[in-house]
């Protein structure tokens, strides 16, 4: 069932349904773009239907030849003549020679009704996957554009689902939408002037269950789709129950809690069975009643077109192709509720869809002015630098969804940071350190410019951040951040991430540096070993150092690393600082850490809290001090001492 | 998703062990399996009878009328009987089909349920190494989308393929029956209509798989770039994302513009030969029809039946493809439920009837991987042996890695140990029933895991017997007083996934109601290392006082204050217990403790943020560095 019911009703979580077809007008410079091929298809289109609707006139001609009528569908009168045009000199009333050229004639005109049937699908729906592919890639243009903000408002899983199922939702509106609608509109007027031709009394009575199947349809296909996201609702709450019974193993274990977990999960699982019936005793429904409509039609059809033969009114073949035409119409009965929903759908989930392609960064090179072969050298200053995040940053799930949506934030965000001031020369090397949400890596990831430091805050080089190309900027800086990143790639192709082309010994140099080289060289596949869910599993540590030789490779003039070498052991860290020495001498290198190993040859170190400066100096100076730094070196001996034993 | 490697990997149709065994899931409900397939044999000949009422009336009424063989109101009447004959196949047919897929998706959903339920139990039944390998996503899939899959199989798939391959046979006996030699002339374009049917189907199966793969390559994709925009921003790796993701997105159109063609080719050749069939039979029938050896209503009833002759055909060549995503669903489930639970896990039977609270370790060793031989460096603990004494509380402690959490987990018996013994009052654990064991026990996880529902059922959990005052006084207990009175449902406040609505103390604080409503004998408590205000500090040590009063404890301690106020301490280190005793003794002996104690006093002092000049006080007056 669920494939059938899927077709009437595509998946989407509940959304507010906006009348909004002129969502739908965004389509058009996609579909501009196919005119000529959406020309052919709806050319091709038109020869299906008359092709199509040869197929009832020929078979009521071979009919009114075996019943020895002087003429072939006569009632079709000048029509019949146009459409059957030259056969009409090889009719003879109860002619075997009649009987043959018909037959030949139906199957000839089936076989070109199929050319046409087959290029007006290959066409048109051929059309809904090239702009399918055309959307998907813009989609993620628009995606890659957008700043960190955007992804704090919108979660994954959201965008996740905009980019699937709304976007084959659309597709639906392109292809079968636009299709069978073309088909629909074609059969049904010819079908229908062709079968009032014949007889208008006729025509009435067999057309009677049209309308209603076009709404029972429509009406079942709305319901049936309304009882789906129920039903997807409800399985959604039943996997975040096992999600959560799974997570939470070890407490449930240990307080023996298995059977009642057991009890707990019934419950879900009950109320899944339950949704699924209701929806089954619709769809229960539904297919027969449609498979009984179409029986009625065909019942009229007798019935009434049984009487006009009796009273002479039509002929035995016309009563047959009026059955024929039936045949045909019930497609398109169909048709009229189902591409209502495909519309009704399709708009709904083009709101959604420009909703991404809409959104315009507010991080942008707007304010950029050009370089005239500027370069950046590395020079950073941060003038009475505050920051406050505009979005609320840990709030996680629903309620950040609908805080952020209707403009109620609860309590606003605190600054971030406040005042920072700060020179760093290019070329030197500036340390931080301060407890857990002191504002360390926010400070970092402003100079890449991922959120806006307030204007005039933030120079390089002198010059304000803003008036720098975004990508000038970005190029000029390596940045490592606190969880690597790996993407499922090679490890080679992760190191070389930021590069145009991989140059082998570039990447294992990096990796040399990084102290990760000798690690990939032990792997099988070496730089080829895949990453993640198709490959390895590397430690923390592994990952920190593979990030690390993306940045290095990168050979940036501003290299940071907020807290990248967490989960290095203190050895592997000594050397690779050591490393690094060389590498960054002529870069400004910006070091967050919570371990004094990483800091102390830093020129110039500063302790951050709250946001707040609130010792700078360099490493001799700060252990003068007393202050935090100075705990935190005393906290390094005893580590290493503990490390030794 | 993650499960796309497996998705792509579709064998065979039909598998006669899993078959049977997914056959056996049908059992409790099988007086209507065999209602259902009755109504097969109903629905049939109700499909059949239309296009023969056609034709008697063409042939017996209409027609006559015509030629004056009959009255008009002769066979204005007999029509009226037989439109009222079709009329009567049409309300049956719509009344058995409804009562046949009601019964039948029934079936299927009471099935998924008995499925579901199951594979639920046993994961309840696997011993913790299990979820040690299994990521919790997939094994959450098992329950939902594989069970899903068998849907299919159980609602439509099996009845339904019966009703088509019956009404294909019914089909071909009733042409026959009817007349032979039109009968011949339709069924001489089956083998073609087969030949196409196969053709397509290897087609768009090839195709439709590429498209299961490239889609999931798309989403794996996407979803990687949107969780690492930021990385992919930073290195400006925009350009490069695009052209990969063209390239996917492209595999995925060419592969879905193959299923196009397939569809757009087999839609038309289905057609024509149907109407070849059809034509065939206006000649054969026609030429005696003209020597007046048949009657015009036959050949337009078989007109009628070679236009619905297709359908099953079709339908049948659709369920192959359920068939085989539900064999290969089942396959992943049955894997699930044939995970073997160790007999061990199960053995114990024993019962302690008033525990007296002592716990003791002797020469134990454990490892979590290498079976019963570990290799040496596989080892977590190494010869442990200590005692609590009954009402006592021991603090371990160790730096990260020394073995602290594997002590915890094999009291409650997650793993079982390879050497050594552990002791509660003097007996085995392995002899306990395990699930007695482990009610003898409270615990707090360092992240205290807060499920979905309401305060109450955080701290009841499924225990029956704990009442409503029970969990009150108990929150009160531990301070969470206040908040209990603020709240205006109570303890019947909901507590979103993970308990986001509370603050990481108030959380702590709950799993210490949690424990204490359950009134255990024994206590294990890992402390959470997650810092809180003074305050909650504050509150959270009284509570722990309270919890700890009169109970036997191992407490994974890392505040100071848990450290100070235990009456022995553990030292761990790299999987040995290298020291024990009181914390004054333990400092004096200016060894591990004495380092670990500086340690954590720093850690405390640096995460806590104490205003500089406090910190560097106490630093300077306890920190003889180097000496």
């Amino acid at each position: 069932m669920s494939a059938a019911a899927q077709a009437v009703s595509t998946v989407r979580p509940a959304a507010k349904r906006p009348a909004a077809a002129k969502n739908l007008r965004a389509l058009w410079p996609y579909l501009a773009q196919y005119k000529g091929s959406l020309a052919l298809g709806m050319l091709m289109n038109a020869g299906l239907g008359i092709t199509g609707v040869l197929a009832p006139i020929l078979t009521g001609a071979i009919i009114d030849t075996l019943k020895n009528e002087p003429a072939p569908m006569a009632k079709l009168g000048h029509i019949g003549q146009v459409t059957l045009g030259p056969l009409l000199k090889y009719y003879h009333p109860g002619g075997r020679q009649t009987l043959t050229i018909f037959c030949l004639a139906l199957v000839l005109a089936i076989a070109v009704k199929g050319v046409f049937s087959y290029w007006n699908r290959w066409i048109l729906i051929g059309i809904s996957r090239d702009i399918e592919y055309d959307l998907r890639n813009d989609l993620l243009t628009a995606l890659l554009r957008q700043e960190p903000e955007f992804y704090v408002r919108n979660r994954t899983g959201e965008i996740m689902s905009r980019c699937t199922n709304d976007l084959n939702n659309v597709r639906m509106v392109l292809g079968p939408g636009i299709m069978y609608s073309a088909t629909t509109f074609v059969t049904m007027i010819l079908s229908v002037v062709l079968m009032v031709a014949l007889s208008p009394r006729l025509s009435v009575w067999v057309l009677l269950p049209v309308p209603v199947v076009a709404v029972v349809v429509w009406y079942f296909g709305q319901v049936i789709h309304k009882l789906y996201e129920k039903i997807q609702a409800s399985l959604a709450t039943l996997s975040a129950k096992a999600q959560e019974n799974l997570a939470g193993v070890r407490v449930i274990r240990a307080y023996a809690q298995e059977k009642a977990e057991q009890a707990g999960f019934d419950a879900p699982n009950r109320e899944y069975v339950t949704r699924n019936l209701k929806l089954i005793s619709t769809w229960s429904m539904f297919m027969p009643a449609l498979t009984t409509l179409f029986g009625m039609t065909f019942l009229l059809v007798l019935w009434q077109g049984g009487r006009l033969v009796m009273i002479g009114t039509i002929s035995v073949g016309e009563l047959v192709a009026f059955y024929y035409f039936m045949v045909l119409l019930i497609f398109p009965m169909v048709a009229l509720g189902f591409v209502t929903n495909i519309f009704q759908r399709g708009a709904a989930s083009m709101g959604r869809i420009n909703y991404i392609l809409d959104a315009q960064p507010k991080i942008s090179d707007a304010e950029a002015r050009p370089l005239n072969g500027a370069e950046i050298r590395g020079q950073i200053e941060m003038r009475h630098l505050s920051f406050t995040y505009p979005t609320p940053r840990n709030a996680v799930g629903a309620e950040a969804q609908t805080a952020a949506s209707n403009g109620q934030d609860g309590a606003p965000n605190a600054p971030v940071l406040r005042d920072i001031n700060l020179k760093i020369p290019a070329g030197s090397t500036l340390a931080i350190v301060g407890p857990t949400g002191s504002g360390k890596s926010t400070l970092a990831i402003l100079i890449a410019r991922m959120w806006e430091a307030p204007e005039g805050s933030l120079l390089i080089d002198g010059r304000p951040i803003r008036e720098w190309p975004i990508a000038t900027l970005r190029g000029a800086i390596g940045f490592v951040p606190q969880d690597p990143f790996l993407f499922s790639e090679t490890l080679g192709e992760n190191i070389a991430l930021g590069e145009e082309t991989m140059v082998p010994e570039k990447v294992s140099a990096a990796a040399v540096i990084a102290s990760i080289d000798a690690e990939i060289r032990d792997f099988p596949q070496k730089y080829e070993t895949m990453v993640g869910e198709r490959g390895i599993t590397l430690s923390g540590g592994q990952k920190q150092r593979t990030t690390l030789a993306r940045a290095i490779l990168k050979n940036p003039k501003i290299l940071i690393l907020d807290d990248a070498l967490s989960s290095v052991d203190t050895d592997t860290e000594e050397k690779i600082l050591r490393g690094l020495k060389d590498v960054t001498r002529g870069r400004t290198t910006i070091l967050v850490s919570h371990r004094c190993s990483t800091v102390r040859h830093a020129d110039e170190i500063i302790v951050l809290r709250e946001g707040v400066i609130v010792e700078r100096g360099t490493h001799d100076e700060l252990i003068l001090q007393n202050g935090y730094y100075y705990d935190l070196y005393q906290k390094q001996l005893l580590e290493e001492e503990l490390a030794r034993e | 998703m993650s499960d796309f490697r497996e998705e792509e990997k579709l064998g065979k149709a039909y598998d006669s062990h899993l078959t049977r065994r997914l056959v056996g899931y049908m059992k409790p409900y099988k007086a209507q399996v065999w209602f259902a397939l009755f109504l097969t044999l109903v629905v049939t000949p109700l499909e059949i009878l239309p296009p023969y009422l056609f034709a008697i009336a063409l042939d017996s009424y209409i027609i006559p009328v015509t030629n004056g063989k009959l009255t008009f109101a002769v066979g204005m009447t007999k029509l009226l009987w037989v439109t009222l004959i079709y009329l009567a196949t049409l309300l049956f047919s719509f009344a058995v089909q409804y009562v046949q897929i009601r019964v039948m998706q029934n079936v299927g959903q009471k099935t998924m349920y008995d499925m579901r339920t199951q594979i639920f139990a046993r994961l309840q039944a696997l011993p913790m190494s299990f979820y040690d390998k299994s990521p919790v996503g997939r094994l959450v899939t098992r329950v939902t989308t594989d069970v899903d899959a068998l849907n299919d199989l159980f609602a439509s798939g099996i009845v339904a393929m019966i009703n088509d391959a019956f009404l294909l046979v019914s089909f071909v006996g009733v042409l026959l029956w009817l007349n032979w030699r039109l009968a011949l002339a339709t069924l001489s374009v089956l083998p073609l209509i087969l030949v196409a049917t196969w053709l397509f189907r290897n087609k768009a199966r090839d195709g439709n798989r590429r498209i299961r793969t490239s889609l999931a390559r798309i989403n794996a994709f996407l979803n990687e770039n949107v969780s690492g925009m930021a990385v992919v921003q930073l290195f400006r790796r925009e350009k490069k994302a695009q052209s990969e993701f063209a390239n996917l997105n492209r595999v995925y159109m060419e592969a879905y513009k193959d299923v196009i063609f397939a569809f757009a080719l087999f839609y038309p050749a289905v057609e024509f030969l149907s109407t070849l069939a059809i034509a065939l039979v206006f000649w054969f029938g026609g030429v005696r029809v003209l020597v007046g050896a048949l009657q015009i209503g036959v050949i337009v009833a078989f007109m009628q039946y070679a236009q619905r002759f297709f359908r099953p055909i079709q339908d049948l060549s659709d369920k192959f493809n359920i068939l085989q995503s539900a064999m290969a669903a089942s396959e992943r489930i049955f894997k699930l439920l044939d995970e073997p639970i160790p007999a061990s896990a199960a053995a114990g039977t024993r019962f302690m009837e008033k525990p007296l609270g002592e716990i003791e370790f002797r020469n134990v060793w454990f490892a979590y991987h290498g079976g019963e031989n570990p290799k040496e460096e596989e080892w977590i603990l190494r010869d442990v042996s200590f005692r609590v004494p009954p009402g006592q509380t021991a603090a371990i402690v160790g730096h990260t890695g020394a073995g602290k959490t594997t002590v915890v987990q094999l009291l409650l018996r997650f793993y079982d140990i390879q050497r050594g013994q552990i002791l509660l009052d003097g007996i085995d654990i392995r002899e306990f029933d395990v699930q007695h064991l482990r009610k003898q026990f409270g615990i707090v996880l360092q992240d205290p895991f807060l499920f979905t529902g309401t305060l109450e059922s955080n701290v009841k959990l499924g225990t029956e017997g704990i009442t409503r005052a029970q969990v009150e006084s108990a929150l009160r207990e531990v301070g969470l007083g206040p908040l209990l009175q603020s709240l205006s449902r109570g303890v019947e406040t909901e507590i979103t996934e993970r308990g986001a609505t509370l603050s990481v103390g108030q959380r702590q604080l709950v799993s210490f109601a949690r424990a204490l409503a359950h009134n255990p004998r024994f206590l294990i408590l890992d402390e959470a290392t997650s810092s809180v205000d003074t305050k909650t500090e504050e509150m959270i040590r009284e509570a722990l006082d309270r919890l700890l009063h009169g109970r036997t404890a191992v407490v994974i301690a890392h505040r100071l204050s848990t450290i100070q106020h235990a009456a022995s301490i553990l030292v761990f280190h790299k999987g040995k217990l290298r020291e024990k005793g009181s914390h004054q003794e333990l400092l004096a002996e200016r060894g591990i403790y004495y380092r670990l104690y500086q340690l954590q006093y720093k850690d405390q002092e640096l995460r806590a943020g104490i205003p500089p000049e406090i910190a560097g006080a106490t630093a300077a007056e306890t920190l003889p560095a180097n000496d």
